[in-house]
């Protein structure tokens, strides 16, 4: 996969600071439409806080459920951004250029909106920050430490800072080419002080080229004990269907498997919006899809070891659970629909070369695959939750509410309107290491073929 | 010490940049009277330049010392202050807690290597002398110069065939040749 990018260092900087430096109609229009949806997300949220979480489908015991999911689902999402950038930039990748910022700021802003669910799911927002930081003292309440609901904020935090910081020092060069090409006195400034007077010196790139392996390094640990954390909320609990040793990288696979999936999809909407096709190429897509039959195998065999380790310890309580997962009702349904959606339609088709090199199906295929993983997590969450109180009979099941369903929607808004508003302020492909790219690419002459190559030190 | 005035060089080829340099070495200039600027990372010693010592693979083994300390601090401190007994655990249980020292000394070791990667790139810093034809591919040699020697920097940056010698006061090869990229 070494299909080199054709156009010369002036073009690529013109095309990729493009959208920075000049500002199209139709950002105004899809930022709006995008606020507004968004918008309608928060005043339900507001509405909440009002009233309670009675406007929910909550019945006893089942008390975590769309909101939840939705934090599983984003946290997930929010996984493979960074992976793929951290473990492309330690394999030295070659076809990882393009990829790793729209990954990263996917990671970011996808991050963001899982924070916001167990917030909104808590119902009193405000209480949730001594939960998880030490700060009244007066009236003696401090975190307990113990839980894994402190355990998840720490390492959310730990995540998103690092990822920030990761992002933003990969920004330096870009930052101080949009200071160099800044058409007003103010964006200037403003780049100039983010730059903090990078110049591109022999020093400063090879300390970016020690910096991005190391934090690389850092970041991939703290990526798996993420949604490790995230699977220990379930995992620790007593509660059937949840407590399985396998959860946490259980969790972790279907995270990048839906994160690869969420990466691939942007990259083929960015390739149109923001028109570049000269970056954003079949090889890249191919390589990602290449990638998701591993990751999506992988998946399916955690899938089937929580399904088998569920029924070989003959508990009624957890076969009861995967019985009802599969076999009863709307459950039945919306397995099969997981199942065809997360695996069994996707991943053959990915073994064609054709899809794999096609932008629509792969665009089609990924969106499945979330669809797919969405209704993953929310099987794992409320099944387990319906027979929680199984000694008092305390039976009961969750329907979404209007509410509930419109703010799981108007989420898909908030990541969207923080990568166009990103993508306004800085470049969304890293224009230095595309450069990069650029410069060490040759053409090796074997025999009568011509085979692009890449020089390396 | 006489005060010193910057001088770049614009190069259109790595080569010439190299030649320079090795111009600039052959006038009596040491490294730390020249740097090579550039829009993308070049292979080190592409330009003949010498191998950059550094240490920033110590930052992130102090920091992650450091969020190790405060994250023991904060979970003992908390346990504690609020000595509550729950699920039969100890106040002060390993287990329970390993996560979050292990986050914490991750966020440590990731906070320092980032000051780390400030400190050793030498930033910020304010911005010297620079053309936006760099931005571009060109390569640029600036050079730091006592102006008694400033014609001995434009003799060598010259003889590496420039496309340009740019100093405070303008371009020092042809009238105003320089171009506004963007």
């Amino acid at each position: 996969m070494q299909e080199p990018i054709t156009v010369d260092l002036k073009t690529t900087n013109r095309q990729l600071f493009d959208f920075v430096m000049r500002t199209p109609l139709w950002f105004f229009n899809a930022s709006g439409a995008l606020s507004l949806i968004l918008a309608v997300g928060l005043g339900i949220v507001v509405g909440t806080l009002w009233v309670g979480l009675q406007i929910f489908g909550y019945s006893h015991p089942v008390y975590w459920a769309f909101l939840i999911v939705n934090f599983v689902f984003w946290i997930g999402i929010s996984h493979a951004g960074v992976m793929i950038s951290a473990i492309l930039r330690l394999t030295q990748a070659e076809w990882r250029r393009p990829v790793t910022r729209a990954a990263e700021i996917l990671t970011v802003f996808s991050l963001m909106t899982a924070m916001l669910h167990p917030v909104i799911h808590s119902g009193r927002a405000w209480r949730t920050l001594y939960w998880a930081f030490p700060y009244d003292f007066m009236r003696g309440m401090w975190p307990n430490p113990r839980s894994p609901l402190v355990w998840d904020p720490s390492a959310i935090f730990t995540y998103l800072t690092s990822t920030i910081l990761f992002i933003y020092v990969a920004l330096l060069p870009d930052l101080a080419m949009a200071r160099d090409r800044a058409p007003d006195v103010v964006r200037r400034f403003a780049y100039s002080v983010l730059s903090m007077g990078f110049r591109g010196t022999t020093r400063q790139w090879r300390i970016q080229g020690v910096a991005g392996i190391l934090l690389s390094a850092l970041i991939l640990p703290i990526f798996v004990s993420v949604h490790s954390i995230v699977s220990w909320d379930f995992a620790v609990t007593g509660v059937p269907g949840w407590h399985n040793t396998v959860f946490a990288p259980y969790f972790v696979i279907g995270a990048v498997h839906s994160g690869v999936s969420a990466v691939v999809t942007i990259m083929i909407i960015l390739r149109y919006v923001f028109k570049l096709q000269n970056f954003i190429t079949r090889d890249h897509i191919d390589a990602l899809a290449r990638l998701l039959i591993a990751v999506a195998t992988t998946w399916f065999f955690f899938l089937m070891l929580d399904f088998m380790f569920g029924l070989y310890g003959t508990e009624s309580v957890e076969v009861d659970t995967w019985q009802r997962r599969l076999f009863t009702g709307a459950w039945s349904t919306l397995a099969i629909i997981f199942i065809l959606c997360a695996f069994v339609i996707p991943v053959p088709m990915w073994l064609f070369r054709r899809v794999r090199r096609s932008f629509f199906l792969m665009f089609l295929t990924t969106i499945l695959v979330n669809i797919g993983m969405w209704i993953e997590r929310f099987m794992l969450i409320v099944p387990g939750l319906e027979r929680k109180s199984n000694l008092t009979f305390q039976y009961s099941t969750f329907t979404p509410t209007f509410w509930e369903i419109a703010i799981v929607l108007s989420m898909l808004a908030l990541p969207a309107i923080g990568l166009l508003t990103f993508a306004k302020v800085f470049p969304i492909m890293p224009a230095a290491d595309i450069r990069e790219g650029q410069v060490v690419a040759t053409t090796l002459r074997i025999g009568r073929a011509n085979v692009p190559a890449t020089m390396r030190e | 010490m006489a005060p010193k005035s910057e001088v770049l060089g614009i190069y259109e080829t790595p080569d010439q940049a190299a030649d320079a340099i090795a111009r600039l070495r052959a006038t009596g200039f040491d490294e730390n009277d020249f740097e090579v600027l550039s829009s993308t990372p070049y292979p080190e010693g592409a330009f003949g330049e010498k191998h950059v010592k550094h240490r920033l693979f110590a930052f992130p083994f102090a920091g992650a010392a450091c969020g190790l300390a405060v994250g023991v601090a904060w979970v003992i401190g908390a346990q504690v202050s609020l000595p509550i007994i729950t699920g039969g655990k100890p106040v002060i249980a390993m287990p329970a807690i390993i996560q979050i020292l292990y986050e914490g000394t991750m966020l440590g070791a990731v906070l320092f290597t980032i000051l780390g990667v400030l400190f050793e790139s030498r930033l910020p810093d304010g911005i010297g002398l620079y053309d936006n034809r760099i931005a571009d591919g060109y390569i640029g040699v600036s050079v730091m110069a006592a102006e008694r020697r400033f014609v001995e920097v434009q003799v060598a940056l010259e003889q590496a065939k420039p496309v340009d010698i740019v100093a405070k006061q303008g371009s020092l090869l042809r009238p105003a040749p320089r171009s506004a990229s963007s």
